[in-house]
């Protein structure tokens, strides 16, 4: 898929051309404005923002709005800034990912090597639940998490987003591995290997790609998650998306935009790490997760 | 030769029950925590539960309240605009940006992932950079005031009747370069051979693509368009981050009225019954979907 | 002693039944091979003698001892496959040597085992190679050895020179051959390619949709197929076959659907009066003979020079190929007559299909 190489280019026109490229040049200006706004606006005095040129460079360059996002702004009732929040989605993604993708490679291992009846079924029960709108699950879990001891906790959004990014990385290692040479198991069976073994020597080595894929992939959905953190972790375990929100839309005192836009920067900021280091496997990840392996 | 026997019977039985016992925990949650889950929640908007789950049975009555209020009208109403509008606008900017970066272009390799970064960030970033672009005392409107253009409005998201359509701008801004890598590979996917016979049959650019090229994109259309409804109809973050379903309730979606309702109302049984029909609503579009890919795989 | 017994052997997925019973033996250090179409089955078996298939019904045992629960590693068997199927990302000695480690192998013994493999295989200036950077052929011979290097008892074979070109594979085969002769072990060798059969097999097994058709030497098969199946399969080009019925006065007597009539020879076949029988000749069996007694027309002549083919059809449309040594004068568009020697008559009942040799 992401091995694109031939153009299904067509003999244009130089007025054809021009067009093409204005249109195109037209949409990265589009893309890109947003994000320039929020750049330039957080390095601002907040008087340069009310006073009205959203466009204009700072004239009064400051790191004010950023510091304050970072460790002073009001978020809720405490005046903490975001630092905690973003130490939560710390906490919660590392293990979150990391339990979610070993899962699904063993998953996907089983599922394409050790067939079973009814893995089908099984497989595409763990598919479709990758696009359930999670309001269906909202109200048994909060009660759950409850009875667990785990609600409003960094743990209980562990487990939730371990039990729903599942789904998705199975899909990826199960479509990975059932492109991986059934003949190659067979060898290492006849070689001796057990289940494990074979796991770890023959499949693991040459799953680098596909892990990379998965990892960003939860590492992003997970980060950016919104629903569950507010539904299940609105207090002092908030994850960074809720902090923002709170942060952006509290109703009390002036809106300090050039905080807001920090803050949001911020939250983004390991996502797009991740895009601008490894964008290739974002892509094959979306890709994967919406047509086929 | 006897132990060895029962040993090496051992080591087959272990061999044959490993694989199932490793699947047996994701297997285990997903049975509990989302069709187990489903049911539940089936269950509940059964009953009459307002704050907490209550077991008395009410039959359909949550469901006749449900289409009987206002505040759900304008919700779904409010989806049918911001799904279709969503859906139509980034078909059409994604199929449009793929093949014009398709045509040999220089910088497309710089072009490409302005146009998809969007996709990294989160909806509550998005719907932060949005609400404030588009805020009129301090966005779009102030700024093009300053520079002289002292008669232009555009207060979208002030307004109770154009709300919904600010929702769109920042949705389609966040996923249509997504649908355009969709429809790029697609594009890419299209054997280069059958291009060259069809110009050779002499076809024009635009039957070029109207007749050989558009019509092989099938696939990648009906991806698009099943992930984008998925995405729209699950669409809450965005909402919340930028306008919080106001203003009044312009931008109420059933994602957002589904949460006020159980968890800021008090009435779980009617917040159950809107999460039911999102889930079939859903369901319609992800089963057929899927199970056509599954037996294509198989 | 590693002699391999399979008793009744069948393989169901759900319903569908696709090994139907199966019994054969082959010998301490036979080389047999099962060949057939695609989807007989032969793959199938092979893997279950492997244990990377379980056994639905019947019994497959090695030497004495009865393998049906034993794992595929502790058989005493290696496998080449089709693909190969060498471990991508180990280098050539890491895949010789990953089935002795399982085993517990000390390494030093390890090494002596491979390098002498690699050796004998001539592959061992590539130990440190990965098999992509190998040959179709090296890469062949990389499998081989890490069959070779675990010492097993049974040799398994699963089509493993269908990706080689033709040149090359005539090379391996016989290179496999000496392998055998070399070190003398039982192997099994699927294939759907006869010539592949008739020239590497101590035996051969003809299987045809999850049945065993006949077992036994090439030229046995060759010479007395069991059935029409196998008169078909075995030999190239294929058998000529004439549909017809004996004459019911006189079952000696074949008149052919073709129009034309043949004394059968007295004595061989047990053929009824006014029997429907099919009569087999081999293409090297015809000749051109103004005397003969079937009326042929020509439709396309290959010369090669040494050999030469005619391509016809019977009055009836029946198709016919004549191998002719030499090089020949009839040419495409001819009406020709052919004679078949007696003796290289097959006589097979059209019903069930078996043969009628007495």
């Amino acid at each position: 898929m992401s091995v694109a190489t031939q153009d299904t280019a067509i003999r244009t026109g130089r007025v054809t051309r021009t067009f093409i490229y204005v249109f195109l040049l037209v949409f990265a200006l589009f893309y890109l404005l947003p994000f320039l706004v929020m750049v330039l606006n957080s390095l601002k005095p907040l008087e340069e923002i009310t006073s009205g040129n959203m466009i204009a460079l700072p004239q009064d360059w400051t790191i004010a709005p950023w510091l304050s996002a970072w460790s002073t702004a009001q978020i809720g009732v405490e005046p903490t800034g975001l630092r905690p929040y973003f130490w939560n989605s710390i906490k919660m993604v590392v293990p979150a990912v990391a339990i979610s993708t070993v899962l699904g490679a063993l998953n996907g291992y089983v599922l394409t090597k050790w067939r079973f009846r009814f893995d089908t079924i099984l497989f595409g029960l763990m598919l479709f639940a990758c696009f359930i709108p999670f309001q269906i699950v909202l109200i048994p879990m909060a009660r759950i998490l409850g009875e667990l001891g785990i609600a409003g906790t960094t743990t209980g959004l562990i487990l939730v987003h371990v039990v729903y990014g599942l789904g998705f990385s199975t899909l990826y290692f199960r479509n990975y591995y059932a492109a991986f040479p059934t003949e190659l198991v067979r060898a290492a069976q006849i070689d001796g290997a057990g289940f494990f073994q074979i796991f770890w020597r023959i499949l693991l080595p040459s799953s680098g790609p596909i892990i990379v894929v998965c990892v960003i992939w939860q590492f992003t959905n997970i980060w950016n998650d919104f629903l569950f953190g507010a539904s299940f972790a609105s207090g002092g375990a908030a994850p960074m998306t809720v902090a923002l929100n709170n942060l952006v839309n509290s109703s009390t005192g002036v809106a300090e935009y050039n905080v807001h836009f920090a803050g949001a920067i911020m939250a983004a900021g390991p996502t797009l790490l991740v895009y601008i280091v490894a964008g290739r496997y974002f892509v094959r990840g979306l890709m994967a997760g919406s047509v086929k392996g | 030769m006897a132990a060895a026997d029962t040993r090496a019977d051992f080591r087959t039985r272990m061999q044959n029950w490993l694989p199932k016992i490793v699947l047996a925990p994701s297997v285990t949650l997903m049975l509990i925590f989302v069709y187990g889950f489903i049911f539940y929640t089936i269950y509940l908007s059964f009953t009459g539960s307002r704050m907490l789950p209550s077991y008395d049975w009410v039959g359909l009555r949550n469901y006749e309240n449900l289409f009987r209020l206002s505040h759900w009208e304008i919700a779904i109403t409010n989806l049918g605009i911001f799904a279709s509008l969503y859906i139509i606008i980034c078909t059409l900017i994604g199929l449009s940006l793929a093949i014009f970066l398709d045509q040999k272009i220089r910088g497309e390799g710089f072009l490409r992932p302005i146009y998809l970064y969007p996709m990294a960030l989160s909806f509550i970033v998005t719907g932060t950079a949005w609400k404030w672009l588009l805020d009129p005392g301090i966005g779009i409107e102030a700024t093009m005031q300053t520079w002289g253009f002292t008669e232009f409005t555009f207060n979208w998201i002030k307004d109770r009747d154009m709300a919904i359509y600010t929702i769109v701008i920042a949705a389609v801004w966040q996923t249509s370069g997504f649908v355009m890598a969709m429809f790029l590979a697609g594009l890419r996917g299209i054997d280069n051979e059958i291009l060259k016979a069809a110009q050779m049959d002499g076809a024009s650019n635009w039957s070029l693509y109207r007749r050989i090229i558009i019509p092989q994109l099938r696939p990648a259309f009906l991806s698009a368009f099943v992930i984008l409804s998925h995405l729209a109809i699950k669409s809450y973050d965005l909402v919340i981050a930028m306008t919080d379903g106001g203003p009044g309730r312009a931008t109420e979606l059933p994602a957002t009225f589904m949460y006020s309702y159980t968890f800021t109302r008090n009435q779980m049984g009617i917040g159950a019954s809107s999460a039911v029909i999102m889930l079939m609503t859903i369901a319609a579009i992800m089963i057929p979907y899927l199970y056509a890919e599954l037996r294509e795989k198989k | 002693m590693a002699k391999l017994d399979l008793r009744g052997v069948r393989k169901s997925y759900g319903s569908v039944e696709v090994i139907k019973g199966i019994d054969l033996t082959v010998d301490h250090g036979e080389f047999c091979v099962f060949v057939g179409p695609s989807g007989c089955g032969k793959s199938t078996l092979l893997r279950m003698i492997a244990g990377l298939e379980s056994i639905t019904a019947g019994e497959v045992a090695i030497g004495e001892e009865v393998v049906n629960a034993i794992p595929a590693a502790d058989r005493g068997l290696a496998m080449v496959f089709q693909s190969y199927a060498l471990y991508p990302h180990m280098t050539v000695r890491q895949n010789l040597s990953f089935g002795l480690e399982n085993i517990q192998t000390p390494k030093p013994q390890i090494r002596e085992k491979v390098e002498a493999v690699a050796k004998m295989l001539q592959i061992d200036m590539l130990l440190d190679r990965r098999p992509k950077d190998l040959s179709g052929g090296q890469r062949q011979r990389v499998a081989i050895g890490r069959a070779v290097v675990r010492e097993p008892n049974i040799f398994l074979f699963d089509e493993p020179l269908s990706n080689l070109d033709a040149e090359l594979r005539v090379d391996m085969r016989g290179e496999i051959a000496a392998l055998h002769k070399r070190l003398g072990n039982t192997m099994v060798y699927v294939t759907h390619d006869q010539v592949e059969a008739m020239t590497m097999a101590d035996k051969i097994a003809v299987l045809r949709l999850g049945e065993l058709e006949q077992f036994g030497r090439p030229l046995d098969l060759f010479n007395t197929p069991a059935n029409l199946f196998v008169a078909g399969f075995i030999g190239s080009p294929k058998m000529n076959f004439l549909q017809g019925r004996t004459d019911a006065d006189n079952r000696s007597r074949l008149i052919l659907d073709t129009g034309d009539t043949i004394d059968l020879p007295e004595g061989r076949f047990t053929q009824a009066p006014g029997q429907a029988v099919t009569l087999g000749l081999r293409p090297t069996e015809l000749q051109p003979d103004p005397d003969g007694a079937l009326h042929a027309h020509v439709g396309a002549v290959e010369q090669l020079g040494s050999e030469s083919y005619l391509y016809g059809t019977f009055q009836n449309g029946t198709p016919v190929t004549v191998h002719n040594p030499g090089q020949t004068t009839i040419r495409p568009g001819d009406k020709v007559t052919l004679t078949a020697k007696s003796t290289a008559m097959h006589l097979f009942d059209t019903e069930t299909g078996l043969t009628l040799r007495a």
